[in-house]
């Protein structure tokens, strides 16, 4: 395939004590596609996408990134964690400089670089803040924007609205739509909200449990902005539903 | 963007912040009023003692007037200066270098597993044995000088710090370490720009404890062959005995520590402004 940027060859991971978490992955994904990977806790999702990452080695196979394979983590792939993970030392505009400083930028172009994506995400005038004087939905934005600073062509999110309340979770989720629009990136972002895979994603990879597995591969060629109460949504949502319920009853009663 | 709004929390009014300022006034003036009421009711013991009961030999508590006198006359004679000055230039050299020694140890320890391995079980060994027994034996090994004094400080400071380096280190927010690794940043570039920054609210609260413990040591290695100090002051002050001394250099000793202690934690406060900011 010519445009694939990100190829998931056999890719699984066994842990030290012989639990499969992750059974042998294939899984293209498109350059500039969005890709959710989509399952109960214990599917495994986070597991590849740290692979993805660089951050844990695959037992087996390989993950290639514009056709090299991933060896430790690296400024092409951004990452966005579920709990923001942003230097408490450094005030917002510091975190987003921090790609820019290791990158060896002039001071000016790393502060304007920062100034730039901060606005982006929407948190103009809160530069000089520390991370303890923001909110979460606040903190993620700054995570955002400190990962897109750096210009990665891939951008990893892990559950990155996860901790965040149901009203700030749609605001951002449309927001990220909007910066996908004017910076083209190869997205893959895990969930476990059936509903959020479906309003973002171009490709929902549904995920089984014991062991953690591909069970299914959706395309969503719903137009943006997608109506979360619209026929085909709800239809997906539902189809996807009873796919997930089946995968969380194998891990027994919770 | 009208969503931002939401999510900033409402200032404070300026009655809040008024009512907070009035409760921080008074809760500073009952401080005020309880040192006071230390000082006043000691003053009142001695007096009564003097001229009421005749309860203890005066001679072994004089009032905190009798101390102060005693104070503003060796001021003037500059004797006090001198043996503060002694005190202080030891306390300072030995701070400095278990300083040094314990936050590059420390570090060192903390990063890698082999050295933690090689150096922690001595140092666990070592540290439950009182800096106090090994006095004498550092007497002998460098003199009655300044040297061994200087190298008894050294060593009873570095095992706070020390410990709090290491402590800092190794328990970096591995997440963090993540973060900037998918930034680009190489292992040089995370120790420098993650792993020290994080471990320093361990290492200044470290810094704060070993300075803490330099005082509390210099003072029984003054009293030990030694011609100068504050120690000093207190054990010739015994052989004489001139409770009144004793307790001034008791006294100079606290508020020494006291102000050298406030002066950290302004700094402390500084250097760690980000981890305040917390409420609003």
């Amino acid at each position: 395939m010519a445009d694939a940027k990100i190829r998931i060859e056999g890719a699984s991971k066994r842990y030290t004590d012989d639990v499969l978490a992750l059974k042998p992955v294939d899984l293209t994904l498109k350059e500039n596609s969005f890709t959710c990977l989509l399952g109960p806790s214990g599917c495994g999702k986070s597991t590849l996408l740290n692979m993805i990452a660089g951050f844990i080695p695959p037992s087996e196979g390989r993950i290639l990134v514009d056709d090299v394979a991933v060896n430790g983590a690296g400024a092409d792939r951004g990452v966005v964690f579920q709990e923001y993970a942003l230097f408490p030392w450094r005030t917002a505009v510091e975190n987003v400089a921090f790609g820019p400083m290791i990158q060896k930028k002039p001071r000016a172009e790393q502060l304007k670089i920062a100034a730039h994506y901060l606005e982006m995400v929407g948190l103009a005038g809160h530069e000089d803040k520390f991370p303890t004087e923001l909110s979460g939905g606040m903190k993620q934005r700054v995570a955002i924007a400190r990962a897109l600073a750096n210009n990665p062509s891939v951008l990893l999110m892990d559950e990155p609205f996860g901790a965040l309340d149901a009203q700030t979770r749609e605001v951002l989720q449309e927001e990220l739509l909007r910066i996908c629009e004017a910076e083209r990136k190869t997205i893959v972002f895990v969930t476990h909200s059936i509903s959020e895979s479906i309003f973002l994603a171009d490709q929902v990879v549904v995920m089984a449990t014991r062991p953690g597995a591909i069970r299914a591969v959706f395309d969503v060629d719903l137009p943006h902005p997608r109506d979360r109460s619209s026929v085909e949504f709800v239809a997906m949502e539902k189809k996807i539903k009873q796919m997930v319920r089946e995968e969380v009853q194998k891990l027994g009663v919770s | 963007m009208a969503t931002v709004s939401l999510e900033t929390g409402a200032e404070p009014s300026a009655a809040a912040a008024r009512a907070r300022r009035g409760a921080a006034w008074r809760a500073n003036l009952i401080r005020l009023a309880s040192i006071c009421s230390f000082f006043l009711g000691w003053q009142l013991l001695a007096f009564l003692n003097v001229h009421v009961f005749k309860f203890f030999n005066p001679i072994l508590l004089p009032p905190p007037t009798a101390a102060f006198a005693v104070g503003v006359e060796m001021v003037i004679s500059g004797e006090l200066q001198r043996h503060i000055l002694a005190s202080l230039s030891r306390v300072v050299q030995g701070f400095l270098i278990a300083a040094v020694m314990g936050v590059a140890v420390g570090t060192l320890v903390g990063r890698s597993k082999l050295l933690e391995n090689m150096i922690d079980p001595m140092i666990e060994l070592l540290r439950p044995i009182p800096p106090l027994a090994f006095l004498p034996m550092m007497v002998l090994w460098f003199g009655i000088g300044e040297q061994s004094k200087i190298a008894f400080i050294a060593y009873a400071a570095f095992f706070p710090i020390f410990t709090t380096t290491v402590e800092g280190i190794k328990y970096v927010d591995p997440l963090l370490i993540r973060a900037a690794s998918s930034l680009g940043a190489s292992r040089s570039e995370i120790f420098r720009y993650v792993v020290l920054p994080a471990a320093t609210p361990n290492i200044i609260t470290g810094l704060r404890l070993g300075f803490g413990l330099s005082f509390f040591v210099i003072v029984a290695a003054e009293f030990i062959a030694s011609d100068s100090g504050l120690g000093f002051l207190i054990n010739d002050a015994r052989t004489f005995f001139l409770v009144s001394n004793m307790l001034l250099g008791a006294a100079v000793i606290g508020l020494i520590g006291f102000i050298f202690n406030f002066g950290l934690r302004q700094l402390e406060a500084r250097l760690l402004r980000w981890r305040k900011s917390g409420r609003h």
